[in-house]
């Protein structure tokens, strides 16, 4: 389904963000009001941020996953200065691209302008 | 257990009143969207979660680790992800 990939908004040369994501949605689904899916698109990534807070790993089929690493303290250097920082143990998100997308954006390879071996 | 497209359509249905089916719905189509702008070669922004991007790599010689034989890596379209400094700080607050 869905050949309709909409022309990314032209301020930013090539680039979509969340408001044309909801523009498309809008011109999909005519029902919709532009509020409720402004409100129903923020409630997708809203809800993955949540997990993600929450430690939970998320796995979206045919698109990928996001998991949280743990990095442990360490001590890091000022590039500038050169001088030691304590750097704390955090928590990390992290995306693996499914099958599926991983394919899908490989083989466009080679079509607009990517390199061909 | 892993959070699925499945537990985002009930937190829609939950939280703003759509019924599963309409949640369901707009729920696949905003991936489905994402990954045709992808596929295209758009970069596709999240503000406040992340920034999809996909980078063109060239090709390279590489090595089969196992046999030391040497091998040409094609030409490769990777798709890569960004986390926004709102979420990380948000996965860092606390806890």
């Amino acid at each position: 389904m869905a050949t309709t990939a909409a022309q990314p908004s032209s301020d930013d040369a090539g680039s979509v963000t969340k408001r044309d994501l909801i523009d498309e949605l809008v011109a999909r689904f005519p029902r919709f009001s532009r509020r409720d899916a402004e409100v129903m698109v923020n409630e997708v990534f809203e809800g993955m941020a949540e997990a993600l807070r929450d430690g939970e790993r998320i796995e979206i089929r045919g698109f990928g996953s996001f998991v949280v690493r743990h990095r442990q303290a360490r001590t890091g250097r000022n590039p500038r200065t050169g001088r030691r920082v304590d750097v704390e143990a955090k928590r990390v998100p992290f995306f693996k691209v499914g099958k599926e997308l991983r394919e899908r954006v490989d083989l466009s390879a080679g079509e607009p302008d990517g390199g061909q071996s | 257990m892993a959070v699925t497209k499945a537990d985002i359509v009930e937190r829609i249905h939950e939280k703003v009143g759509f019924s599963k089916k309409e949640a369901a719905e707009v729920v696949d189509s905003v991936f489905e969207m994402i990954k045709d702008h992808l596929e295209h070669g758009h970069k596709v922004k999240i503000s406040g979660f992340g920034n999809f991007v996909v980078h063109d790599k060239r090709p390279r010689k590489g090595r089969n680790p196992q046999t030391g034989e040497s091998i040409t890596i094609r030409a490769r379209r990777v798709l890569g992800f960004k986390a926004s400094p709102m979420l990380k700080k948000s996965m860092n607050d606390e806890s």
